[in-house]
């Protein structure tokens, strides 16, 4: 079997613990407005790659892995499901970390036999890099061109099955700052038991080279890249809502 | 046991020359954290404002504040120079005042006069005249002797930087000497290694014994370079305070004799925290105290200065002196070597701000403890300022003392010493290869008639080949240069004071060195697995190269190019060994042109791997710019492809990255939300992965 592959970056700090190895998968679902991968979105293309082929790679720098391990990203790792799980399955065997970056649009919970598939490359994953986009469903629509039930699914699903989880917003002037959305996913993740932490990216610009290069319109021209500030006091929002939940449930726990 | 040693666990160092064996006998290995450390005093502060408004006004005046044109610098030359007598806790410059460059004409009086000349300055024309007709300098000597081919090869940059018109440095005196045993225990020391040389006066025999007087006259005269501060450093230093600065009055002493491309530290750290943990025992100093001493004396290693060119500033992109000072490592019996005094050392980027001198260099080992690890790794952060060695590989080949001199050469302190090498350019030297020893820059012959090649495209096995012969030509023609000039150099400007603080019988390391492997590498892999046409002149020299096609390049984990990288190492380091090397020299080379890259890059033509002409050279043994796109580890893993036991002088791949890169901060929210269990986070490290390589 082999995996259509974007790229693989060899030293990679900010998708997981440690310095990992990352795998940008090829194809993604989503259209997200700021996505700074546009060359991932087709489904088409990438390189084919074998799951030897890519732990070949990680093995033979093993040392510069030590506290890290593989991360599978993209592009969305998930529409290649049976892939990205020959790969943590053979991850699991040889005792690599494995972290799935994904933005859980993929999830049908309703569906028994996905379910079992979704079971199985959970009992391999270590972390889930979980990635919400909004919490408004209309603004989650047209940010991303998909709707928002499946990913708080797959959130809840991962909270069920108790699988880590690193939740990441890229706060984005205007879209997702407003203090509301903010804090009803701090509303949300504060229900949850299994989160380990929050990130809040600052939007960035440097993907716009890449509209260009591809012919593409870039759909968030003219929005300013945000200050680090701003993100780490929207971050705070989203703390103080997860706080809130926890108060609740202590308060009825007494 | 003599009172300065009250306390100390007794050994072999008491009767014997042995700052290792005191070491390892009497060192506290220090696995806490960083919160013991201290902060600048107001004192600290004071004195690091004067240097900063010095620092400024030498800005102002274009770079050289004041310079002496009359008084040539020897260990005595001076009297004492403050920048405020009742605030510095360790004292002395290298001339009467701070920021004076001194005069040092043995390595060349022509460099002398120039350096002064290109700053505004003239140096007295007595001293000129006596330079040039009644005692000979170390330049005039190397170009009394070299031939006309190595001239060439000079002038055509295809053999660069060689220390023939100044001092060669790269020599760390044990400056630790001085302080654990006085200077008179040393001296006793050379003159019973005087008196037992043989009696049969071979030529080799009158060398050593006029070297030894030298020696034992340069260690009088930095006795009284103590008497000159007020300081009596015949006797052993008592406590830490002294003992910082007997060991700064012994390096001072070096730099006030030489000015040499490296004047590096050495091992000091953990041998002054010998004294430091002493003196808090005995509640002598408080750590304040002790950090302040500590601040002071990198100070003064901040504030040594050189009369240089514009020229050689411009080589090594800035005014560099490589002090360099190696903190940490591990102990041949597993003990590690970090103290609080490597912590202090590195706190000086703190307390004085960052700098780029002195060198602060971590002997990295996996099994440093955690604490420094994290302290390193904040202070790398903080600063940009610290290097990074290998210690799990030196310490198979040198031992658990030895210190790094420059950027990366290795040697036992006290045992060893270099021969400093300069660079062959051996990008360069493979379009010799395609052009039959004409160069291909100013059309001269300057390698040997060799055939060129004639085809249209090159073919690899021909270019290789060729490339084999001409690399034995340059290694034969570059390590005959380096004879002569440590022959001249020896002859014209010994290092006396610094050799004094080494053993009677010293490993001479015969340094070479490297320069365009990478552009090598990616050329060979480009004739390999693209196809690549020359483009030639009227003349039929080969000027300019057209690819066609992708090939592999150097720096992604690729073995069909990286073993192009080491094949070309390994055989340039054969065809050095078979060349006799002055003085029982053992032959290393080093990859390591951190910053003169450019500056070789300007003198060498188009290359085969579509590098244009004139453009600069990827540092070290780094990759070529924006050729490696798999991310650093896969960048990393090329460069640590090249084998050590070739390269025993050191492989240096520049690594910028920009912090956000190095992962995050913020990243787990433990105590923000009570729900966090505990995370493998931290900053990844980096190391871990060069270590094991």
């Amino acid at each position: 079997m082999k995996g259509r592959i974007h790229s693989i970056e060899s030293f990679g700090t900010v998708d997981g613990p440690g310095v990992r190895l990352v795998v940008f998968f090829q194809g993604c679902p989503m259209r997200c407005q700021y996505c700074h991968n546009p060359d991932t979105w087709a489904l088409e293309g990438g390189t084919d790659m074998s799951v030897e082929e890519i732990l070949a790679q990680y093995e033979k720098n093993q040392a510069f892995y030590s506290r890290g391990g593989i991360t599978a990203t993209g592009g969305e790792p998930l529409l290649q499901m049976e892939f990205v799980t020959a790969l943590f399955e053979a991850a699991a065997r040889l005792g690599i970390h494995t972290c799935l970056d994904t933005s859980g649009i993929l999830f049908r919970p309703d569906h028994l036999m996905e379910l079992g598939r979704y079971d199985r490359l959970m009992s391999v994953t270590d972390l889930v890099l979980l990635d919400i986009k909004h919490t408004d469903p209309e603004a989650h629509r047209t940010l991303t061109g998909r709707p928002l039930d499946p990913v708080l699914a797959f959130a809840r699903y991962l909270d069920s099955r108790n699988v880590p989880v690193w939740v990441r917003q890229v706060a984005v002037p205007g879209i997702t700052t407003d203090r509301k959305q903010l804090y009803e996913l701090g509303r949300f993740l504060g229900g949850l038991k299994n989160v380990q932490s929050l990130e809040v990216l600052p939007y960035h610009t440097m993907g716009v080279p890449k509209y260009q290069r591809l012919g593409m319109e870039y759909p968030l021209e003219g929005v300013p890249p945000m200050e680090k500030a701003e993100a780490d006091a929207a971050r705070r929002v989203v703390l103080e809502g997860m706080k809130a939940v926890k108060r609740e449930a202590m308060a009825v726990r007494w | 046991m003599k009172e300065q040693w009250r306390g100390f666990r007794p050994g072999p160092w008491e009767r014997e020359i042995q700052v290792r064996d005191f070491i390892q006998k009497n060192y506290t290995p220090y696995d806490g954290d960083d919160r013991f450390l201290a902060g600048p005093t107001g004192n600290t502060l004071r004195l690091w404002d004067q240097v900063m408004e010095l620092n400024r006004q030498e800005q102002a005046a274009g770079g050289v504040l004041d310079m002496d044109t009359r008084v040539i610098s020897t260990i005595t030359s001076h009297g004492p120079g403050y920048l405020d007598r009742d605030l510095e806790t360790i004292v002395g410059f290298q001339t009467d005042k701070p920021f004076k460059r001194s005069l040092q004409p043995y390595g060349g009086i022509r460099m002398a006069e120039k350096a002064c000349a290109d700053n505004g300055y003239q140096v007295d024309p007595e001293i000129s005249e006596f330079f040039t007709t009644h005692r000979k300098t170390h330049n005039a000597g190397v170009f009394d002797a070299y031939t006309p081919e190595m001239r060439a090869c000079r002038s055509s940059h295809i053999i660069t930087g060689l220390p023939d018109a100044y001092g060669r440095g790269r020599i760390i005196g044990d400056y630790r000497r001085v302080a654990l045993y006085g200077v008179d225990r040393l001296i006793e020391d050379k003159e019973e290694q005087k008196a037992t040389t043989r009696s049969t006066m071979y030529s080799h025999i009158i060398r050593a014994r006029e070297e030894l007087s030298e020696q034992i006259r340069a260690l009088k005269e930095l006795k009284e370079l103590g008497t000159i501060y007020g300081f009596d450093i015949s006797r052993p230093a008592g406590d830490v305070r002294e003992a910082i600065q007997w060991t700064y009055f012994a390096y001072l002493a070096a730099v006030k004799e030489q000015n040499g491309a490296a004047m590096s530290l050495g091992r000091t750290s953990t041998f002054l925290d010998i004294y430091a943990e002493r003196d808090l025992a005995e509640g002598r100093y408080r750590e304040e105290e002790i950090q302040e001493f500590v601040d002071h004396f990198i100070m003064k290693l901040r504030l040594v200065k050189f009369a240089r060119t514009p020229e050689y500033n411009a080589l090594f992109s800035g005014d560099p002196t490589w002090v360099t000072e190696s903190i940490g490592g591990v102990g041949i019996d597993g003990r590690h070597l970090v103290t609080k005094m490597s912590f202090r050392y590195l706190h000086t980027l703190h307390n004085l701000g960052t700098a780029p001198e002195p060198n602060l260099t971590v002997l990295w080992s996996v099994r440093l403890p955690e604490h420094f690890k994290r302290f390193c790794a904040k202070t790398s952060i903080e600063s940009s300022s610290v290097q990074y060695e290998n210690d799990d590989l030196m310490r198979v080949t040198h031992g658990d003392d030895y210190a790094i001199a420059c950027c990366v050469s290795s040697m036992r302190v006290g045992k060893e010493m270099q021969f400093f090498g300069a660079r062959a350019n051996l990008a360069k030297c493979l379009l010799y290869a395609i052009n039959g020893g004409v160069d291909e820059i100013s059309g001269r012959q300057v390698g040997p008639k060799y055939r060129p090649v004639t085809s249209e495209y090159l073919e690899f096995d021909e270019v290789m080949d060729r490339y084999r012969d001409m690399m034995e030509w340059l290694a034969g023609v570059y390590v005959n240069s380096l004879n002569i000039i440590h022959y001249m150099h020896d002859k014209y400007s010994y290092e006396r004071l610094q050799m004094a603080l080494h053993d009677m019988h010293v490993t001479r390391w015969f340094a070479t060195g490297i320069a365009g492997l990478s552009v090598v590498a990616d050329s060979l892999s480009a004739i390999r697995y693209a196809r690549v046409r020359t483009i030639r002149d009227q003349l039929g020299i080969v000027r300019d190269y057209q690819v066609q096609g992708d090939f592999p390049k150097y720096g992604n984990d690729d073995d069909r190019v990286d073993r192009l990288a080491v094949e070309v190492v390994h055989t340039f380091m054969n065809y050095v060994k078979r060349n006799h090397c002055y003085r029982g020299g053992i032959p290393t080379t080093s990859i390591l042109t951190i910053t003169s890259n450019v500056v070789y890059g300007k003198a060498t033509g188009a290359t085969p791997d579509g590098r244009k002409a004139g453009e600069a050279f990827a540092p070290g043994a780094n990759p070529m710019h924006h050729r490696d796109s798999h991310g650093a580890v896969a960048s990393l893993a090329s460069v640590a492809k090249l084998p050590f036991m070739d390269a025993q002088d050191g492989i240096s791949n520049t690594f910028s990255i920009i912090p956000g890169a190095l992962g995050k901060e913020d990243q787990v929210f433990l105590g923000e939300v009570d729900c966090g269990p505990e995370l493998a986070c931290g900053i990844p490290n980096l190391m871990e992965g060069l270590d094991r390589e």
